[in-house]
């Protein structure tokens, strides 16, 4: 979990006087930075996403704290060897499919594989066939829509769980949004077919080779995919007594 | 039911059928469908049920195309009950989402909350700081919940086979489940009573002594369901042998919960992965086995194993009300200001949960107190950024909580992974082949809850 601060170690610069010199400059926090959200700068993988201000993009801004920024720390990949199973899991699918992974992430005790779309079939059949891997279920099939992940705006995620070895792993997998084109896993898991399809109606990601990719939950003619970040959620200003609250997504909220 | 491909308004432009009659559900003038039907001279009929039917459990549509009254194959169609509820949680706070999550599964709303609650719980890294009260009340309230649905599935797939007393006798033991989830959380239901960090108040100081006479209720009244229907022969006929699934299809088709168990496999994740601390409760998996005399992967077998299942669920409702008389007084929130709610709720008799106390804190006594109410409440709390999946025993089978954050005070994703929408997948494997008649049995004994299943 590098990456994550670490619980109870000082902020940089914390327990030294004023008169101290700062040893490391560039970990210190910067300008308008808010002290108590400034994290311990370990190792950064990938440098922390950040956000500026309060509130929601467009929103009025009186209260002065426009100016905050906060560091976004996601988890990134994780230091080997895993603890316990997940080792095993990782080492076999690299023995039987070579290094099949962009990203391999521990985090709160869940496993994540990230492989590239090219591979996910091959991916995915090992883990379903081997003795050693056995994930016969593939519960869930979610879309993801990060929009500031350039070239990799929408995720396909998948649920694995095994009854034989009581375990669960995530594979992830990415697509950009100009070719939102993912192959489909109906034919290793026949479960996946109405998740497919809710990922291909709410986020407009193409499953590839599946039997029927329908809309399931919107209307046959419906435009758009609802549940992408670019659509609006919708929703009237409501009047009551003079004053107007506008729809939930036009809210000023707190980010 | 007409079978010209030019008149289906959502077919591909330019589409032409591939091989033989192409038949469609869209309805049309009756004249013609009946000129059609002379024309063509076979007994193929194309029925539209539902989405309006009462023994398709809510909003469920089913494309049957029968060859007199045996089933050739049918389609489910879903989506008539989709209120875009995930999409409205990523514009509500962490803790708001409790609020409509509850409102999905409708017929086993407590599930919904406990998978959301611990997959936020995951995120922000606090499954171990849950008081253990919350603990047992999210346990009792589970336990009762999933009697509650489990009745519901055995009352209304009874009556759909005209049983009806087994209706009017579930919903009277049901009933009596949410009067006490009234009595607790203030609602029948959509509770929103799980939150994250533990419950949003403690049982009321009746509490206990309503929960013993529920307990002494059930036991009363539960054995006459087995002494109705197990027996049967009507209901053995109607039920025996139809809408077979077994242990191989089930593994394909993601099926988990009571129809999973009645193929033989011990499967329940409050064994398997344990959570709220499933694994110190003495319960055991009810699962179909070779020597109980009848035929397992059926509707039938699914009955029994949710018969079954209500005495397990009992049994472990007895031991939490032993600890919760143990742990009176103890919290049941998490001890971290910045996460627990700090109103101090408790239901009143007009089923508000405003505590007179605090509100008389915050309003004249502390302008701190009032600060913090107001931040908690309006901007809510940030949820480290990252992605969590929970899956939980729910009635029905596994549902899982998918939850990814940006780092926000709103989620960025949230998905719930409901065990009836991955079902229905099995209408077809489980009629085609068999009877109209027979359709209504085995998608009563799937028990999809459409609220669940479209959100």
């Amino acid at each position: 979990m590098s990456g994550q601060p670490t619980p109870g170690a000082n902020l940089p610069g914390e327990e030294k006087t004023v008169d101290e010199p700062v040893a490391d400059n560039g970990s210190a926090p910067g300008a308008g930075l808010e002290r108590e959200d400034a994290q311990p700068s370990e190792q950064p993988v990938v440098a922390p996403a950040t956000r500026r201000g309060m509130w929601s993009d467009g929103s009025p801004d009186t209260s002065g704290y426009g100016e905050i920024v906060r560091e976004v720390w996601r988890p990134t990949a994780s230091p080997r060897p895993l603890p316990g199973d997940h080792e095993r899991v990782v080492a076999r699918l690299e023995e039987l499919e070579g290094d099949p992974f962009t990203l391999v992430v521990f985090d709160r005790g869940e496993l994540t594989v990230h492989v590239r779309r090219e591979r996910l079939l091959a991916v995915l059949e090992h883990l379903r066939n081997d003795a050693a891997l056995r994930y016969e279920l593939c519960a869930s099939v979610s879309g993801v829509h990060y929009p500031n992940d350039a070239g990799a705006e929408l995720h396909s995620v998948y649920h694995l769980g095994s009854w034989t070895h009581n375990r669960r792993l995530r594979v992830e997998t990415t697509c950009p949004d100009a070719d939102p084109h993912v192959p489909s896993v109906c034919s290793l898991y026949p479960a996946a077919d109405w998740h497919e399809r809710e990922a291909w109606d709410m986020f407009g990601i193409v499953y590839d080779g599946h039997p029927s990719l329908t809309r399931i939950l919107m209307p046959d003619d419906w435009v758009g995919h609802p549940q992408r970040k670019d659509y609006p959620l919708g929703g009237i200003p409501v009047e009551y007594k003079g004053a107007v609250v506008p729809p939930p997504d036009q809210r000023r909220t707190y980010r | 039911m007409s079978t010209a491909a030019s008149t289906d308004y959502y077919a591909a432009p330019g589409e032409e059928p591939t091989t033989g009659t192409v038949y469609t559900s869209q309805g049309g003038d009756w004249a013609e469908i009946a000129q059609e039907q002379a024309e063509r001279g076979d007994e193929t009929l194309v029925i539209n049920m539902g989405p309006q039917h009462p023994s398709t459990h809510g909003v469920l549509r089913l494309i049957l195309e029968c060859d007199g009254e045996t089933v050739l194959s049918v389609r489910p169609g879903i989506g008539f009950l989709h209120t875009g509820i995930e999409k409205n949680m990523e514009y509500r706070t962490w803790a708001q989402g409790s609020t409509f999550v509850t409102r999905m599964d409708y017929v086993a709303p407590l599930f919904n909350e406990a998978a959301y609650c611990l997959a936020v719980e995951r995120l922000l890294g606090i499954e171990d700081k849950i008081p253990q009260r919350a603990n047992e009340i999210r346990v009792l309230m589970m336990e009762l919940n999933r009697i509650a649905s489990h009745l519901v599935a055995v009352g209304t797939g009874g009556m759909e086979i005209g049983a009806l007393t087994v209706m009017t006798i579930g919903f009277r033991e049901r009933e009596m489940i949410l009067d006490f989830f009234e009595a607790v959380t203030g609602l029948r239901m959509n509770h929103a009573y799980i939150r994250p960090g533990g419950v949003a108040n403690d049982l009321p100081e009746s509490g206990l002594a309503q929960l013993r006479d529920l307990i002494k209720w059930l036991e009363d009244h539960l054995p006459e369901y087995a002494l109705f229907c197990n027996e049967n022969p009507i209901f053995q006929g109607r039920m025996m042998g139809v809408g077979h699934q077994d242990l191989t299809a089930c593994m394909a088709l993601g099926v988990t919960g009571p129809m999973l168990r009645a193929t033989g496999l011990p499967a329940d994740l409050r064994k398997a992965q344990p959570y709220c601390g499933y694994e110190t409760y003495d319960f055991e998996v009810c699962a179909w086995r070779p020597e109980d005399g009848w035929a397992g992967a059926d509707a039938y077998a699914r009955f029994r194993v949710r018969l079954d299942e209500m005495w397990q669920s009992l049994k472990i409702v007895r031991q939490c009300a032993e600890r919760l008389e143990q742990s009176v007084g103890m919290p049941v929130m998490v001890d971290d200001l910045k996460i627990g709610s700090p109103a101090d709720l408790a239901v009143g008799p007009d089923g508000q949960g405003n505590s007179n106390e605090h509100i008389r804190h915050i309003m004249g006594e502390s302008m701190e107190a009032l600060i913090h109410h107001f931040k908690l409440v309006t901007e809510g709390f940030r949820v480290p950024a990252g992605q969590a999946y929970v899956p939980i025993e729910s009635p029905k089978g596994e549902l899982g909580c998918h939850v990814v954050s940006d780092g926000g005070t709103r989620p960025h994703r949230a998905h719930m992974r409901d065990p009836g929408f991955n079902h229905l997948q099995s209408v077809p494997i489980q009629c085609e082949g068999g009877m109209i008649s027979d359709v209504v049995v085995a998608v009563g004994s799937i028990d999809p809850v459409m609220g669940g299943v479209d959100r």
